[in-house]
């Protein structure tokens, strides 16, 4: 418990046992010339690429059927492997944080795996197994089925690589909350479902929104896995990201970049986004701090 | 499922949950995954060395390993201000500021690689001032170092940020109080208490930089003993249908995160055992 | 090195901490500032050490005005409430630290430090743990540190912050008497902020009471203990009884109880309450000695040195302390009434 003059002092942010005013302002100028030179000048050679012949040409770009079906297959992908990955992320964090079992540090480990693979080992792998030439090949060939350079592989590939988003978000807030409350909802005869509803999710609602969209942009914005298995097959197999890839090599500057500032705009989006539920999360902590 | 648990728990659900992470986690992860280990397996050793020896791909590893450690190190630096000034000090657009440090996480790679191109490009906007100074970015390794610190900017500044709010304010004033200058509590207080939770960041940039495909290929003009990464050396070998030539590369930078990730581990129960209270 | 503080006043936003704060430490005395929580303590304390600066007033060591200095010119040891021990370093680079960090002009030798650490060590009786961490060593360990720490620096002043705060009751007492000890073996100028009223009264020559801002009454822990200057400084420094009434004409009529009160020697009656402490009732079968009122046995409390009696009158609740010698003597029980005769009352006038 703090006293109000304890409470009082740590609102005002200026203390006296600090850096003088000169290297505060220089280090806070290095600071800023260094995101801004790595950051916000590429950013903006985007837009101003994308829009170099114009307005016009910059929607031309963007509503060309090829874009499209780049677009489309993007938010399919993303629609497929979000919801999957969620419901994972959720049952891995009920698994590891509620309960204390053998061999829980080696499973969280084998959950952090993707993180720790290159994009391009990741679709090697899925390669391996259902390309003509890998382990599944010829089956696969025998029944007519297509993984590699086709749908299925490039959604596969978007699954392994978004794999830990949610289950990482979640777990450690899960872990934090303890069992406590679960636990008095149990003796108060609540059944799983309803323990795992009422309880526990309202409670991990902001890590959890978190988590979805850290997976959706790296979704849609996945390229590396991507480009390995999808055979590059225009209006068919290519993603947004693909899509800006070939524009680009064949030199449709403008129109990759064009391409580009959509996927810009999902980073934004991305972004406030997160901000946003950053913001949200805090509101308690402020309350009970007084701040409010 | 139930022996698996430690200790006897009221909650449901744990055979569900459990059993449901454990397959999906062999569908997506373990089961391909396991695929790469097979195919090396049945190749045979000679060839396996033969191919992560050749001069191009040893190449590959100087470039991948050399380019991720400078910006990684060049992270470090930058990364360490920047916690720093967005951490302790008020000025307007902060919060804008710090948003912004996420970008390298939410932009997809792609969109990054052509853009730093087109702007290291000898007739970019930043590629012509450097050219007329002789400093060439674009197709040369420097490239390739501007486009992993670029991918690496976040993680040293989410690392160090929540260190960096935990300090103890009274810590930095009993310094003062026994003489000590600024500069003084910085490098003998300061810095040693930040240390592991840096070095966790800086390991952090390293292991994302050394995958890192999409925002370098571009920039790097993929040009073989030079400016070629090693996934990339993966990508032609499966282009070429050398499966085996690619699984064996993919191994051994599969091996190299690997033991990245143990020590990423180490470092950060080490930074935990360090932030804890007393 | 005595210190001045001259009309200081402090404020956070809209919280004013201090209000015109004036006070004088002598050289060489050992000073508590008491106080409950937000009564600006500790606000004083640290505008003293120049962690943080007043908003107005002046701040004298030895005479020479140090307001404008920084904390590091100022030559304070500065003791934090939760010892602040660099966690990284030893033992022995704590204590040395002070030392090592001087201008090259200034600096000892090597050895001349490691001299003066081992020798601070032995006085705090830590010698035997200069290789130990911060996180291997007892709460009272470490506030040890941390005193030979803001030692080694020699300052002429030494301010400390709720010391024993954080300790367990048993290795609080034992430090209170070791810090007592140790100031009267080496006389340095020390301040000292509490809340345990008890510790101001055992360890400090000098007793100053704030509430609010504001210094309620300053000195030695006998006068403020047995002549407290305001109700608040009464009540804060043990327990009271209270007696509601009107002064009136030379005299105090607090329900069925008078005192001679000269100080208010006008016929205008005016509201006052009457404080005594439960030591200082005495207890009684009959109401032969006159002067006090009947109550009965609500709460009876044997288990110690001093026996603790609550009884109920029409003037509120009565807390009694008594030795158990008289205790056995009169033998009260439950339920029984007895006459209480306050042996010594404090009357203050509301304003």
């Amino acid at each position: 418990m703090q006293s109000a003059s304890q409470l009082a002092r740590r609102a005002k942010t200026v203390r006296p046992v600090t850096e003088p005013p000169f290297v505060r302002v220089a280090l806070t100028l290095l600071a800023v010339a260094f995101l801004a030179f790595f950051l916000i000048v590429p950013l903006a050679a985007v837009f101003v690429q994308a829009f170099e012949k114009g307005v016009g040409a910059y929607l031309a770009a963007i509503r060309e059927p090829d874009a499209w079906a780049a677009i489309r297959l993007t938010l399919l992908t993303a629609a497929i492997s979000v919801p999957l990955n969620v419901v994972f992320g959720l049952a891995a964090a009920w698994a590891v944080a509620k309960f204390e079992f053998r061999g829980k540090n080696l499973l969280a480990t084998l959950i952090d795996l993707p993180f720790a693979v290159s994009p391009v080992v990741a679709g090697l792998v899925f390669v391996l197994l259902f390309g003509r030439r890998g382990f599944l090949g010829p089956w696969l060939m025998a029944h007519d089925i297509r993984i590699i350079f086709a749908v299925p592989g490039v959604v596969l590939a978007t699954l392994f690589v978004t794999f830990p988003f949610v289950a990482r978000e979640l777990i450690p807030l899960m872990q934090a909350a303890g069992t406590e409350d679960e636990e008095a909802a149990r003796s108060l005869g609540a059944s799983g479902w309803q323990i795992f509803s009422r309880v526990t999710l309202p409670a991990a609602k902001w890590g959890l929104l978190y988590g979805v969209i850290l997976c959706n942009a790296r979704a849609m914005g996945e390229f590396g896995a991507v480009s390995v298995v999808s055979g590059h097959i225009r209006g068919l197999t290519n993603t947004l990201p693909l899509h800006v890839e070939i524009l680009y090599n064949e030199y449709s500057f403008q129109a990759a970049f064009a391409v580009a500032s959509l996927l810009s705009f999902l980073a934004f989006g991305t972004l406030i986004a997160k901000s946003w539920v950053e913001w949200r999360s805090r509101e308690p902590e402020r309350v009970r701090d007084g701040l409010r | 499922m139930r022996w698996l648990l430690k200790r006897p728990s009221v909650l449901p659900g744990f055979g569900l949950s459990l059993g449901f992470t454990l397959f999906y986690l062999c569908l997506i992860v373990l089961l391909p995954l396991s695929a790469l280990v097979l195919k090396t397996a049945t190749q045979g050793w000679q060839p396996f060395w033969n191919t992560v020896t050749a001069p191009r791909v040893l190449a590959s590893y100087r470039l991948s390993f050399g380019a991720s450690m400078v910006g990684a190190v060049l992270n470090g630096i930058f990364g360490l201000v920047v916690a720093w000034v967005l951490v302790r000090y008020r000025f307007p657009g902060r919060r804008l500021v710090d948003s912004l440090v996420d970008l390298p996480f939410a932009l997809p790679t792609a969109v990054a690689g052509i853009a730093l191109t087109a702007i290291y490009a000898p007739n970019g906007w930043l590629g012509k001032p450097l050219g007329a100074l002789g400093v060439k970015v674009a197709f040369e390794p420097l490239g390739v170092v501007v486009a992993l610190t670029f991918i690496g900017l976040p993680f040293v500044v989410r690392t160090l940020e929540p260190v960096i709010e935990a300090l103890d304010p009274e810590v930095e004033e009993a310094s003062a109080s026994l003489g000590a200058s600024r500069w003084q509590t910085f490098g003998r207080v300061i810095l040693p208490a930040l240390l592991p939770a840096w070095l966790t960041g800086l390991a952090l940039a390293f292991a994302r930089a050394l995958g890192e495909y999409g925002s370098v290929v571009f920039i790097s003009g993929n040009m073989p003993m030079k400016t070629e990464i090693a996934p990339l050396a993966i990508m032609t070998k499966l282009e070429q249908y050398d499966y085996a030539g690619a699984t064996a590369i993919a191994v051994v930078m599969l091996s190299a995160s690997f033991v990245l990730l143990w020590v990423i581990n180490l470092l950060q129960s080490w930074s935990a055992r360090r932030g804890a209270r007393i | 090195m005595g210190i001045s503080v001259r009309n200081v006043t402090k404020a956070f936003g809209s919280f004013v901490a201090l209000h015109d704060v004036s006070l004088e430490v002598p050289a060489g005395e050992l000073v508590a500032l008491l106080g409950p929580s937000g009564s600006g303590k500790t606000s004083l304390l640290r505008i003293i050490a120049g962690l943080d600066p007043a908003d107005t007033g002046v701040i004298l060591f030895g005479g020479e005005d140090a307001t404008r200095r920084d904390v590091r010119e100022r030559r304070v040891g500065f003791v934090f409430q939760h010892y602040a021990l660099f966690r990284h370093m030893t033992v022995f680079e704590n204590v040395a630290f002070g030392l090592r960090v001087r201008s090259r002009a200034e600096r000892l030798s090597e050895r001349e430090i490691g001299q003066r650490v081992n020798e601070l060590l032995k006085l705090v009786q830590l010698d035997w743990l200069g290789d130990r961490y911060p996180s291997q060593l007892s709460g009272g360990q470490r506030q040890r540190v941390a005193l030979a720490r803001a030692l080694a620096v020699e300052p002429k002043v030494l301010l400390l912050d709720e010391p024993f705060g954080s300790l367990d009751a048993k290795v609080r007492q034992e430090l209170r008497r070791w810090l007592r000890r140790l100031h009267d073996e080496i006389h340095l100028t020390g301040v000292f902020v509490t809340h345990d009223q008890e510790e101001a009264l055992e360890v400090a020559d000098r007793v100053v009471v704030m509430n609010h801002g504001r210094l309620e009454q300053v000195g030695t822990p006998e006068e403020v203990f047995e002549h407290p200057a305001t109700p608040f400084v009464m009540n804060f420094l043990g327990n009271v009884n209270i007696f509601h009434g009107r002064v009136e004409s030379g005299k105090a009529h607090l329900g069925p109880i008078s005192v001679d009160y000269p100080e208010h020697p006008d016929a205008e009656s005016r509201p006052a309450a009457g404080y005594t402490r439960p030591h200082e009732v005495d207890l009684a079968r009959d109401e032969s000695a006159g002067g006090g009122l009947w109550a009965t046995v609500r709460g009876l409390n044997a288990a110690g040195a001093v026996v603790k009696l609550e009884l109920d009158s029409q003037q509120g609740v009565i807390q009694v302390e008594m030795a158990r010698d008289r205790y056995e003597g009169l033998h009260p029980q439950l339920g029984e009434r007895l006459y209480v005769r306050p042996q010594k009352v404090r009357v203050f006038v509301a304003d």
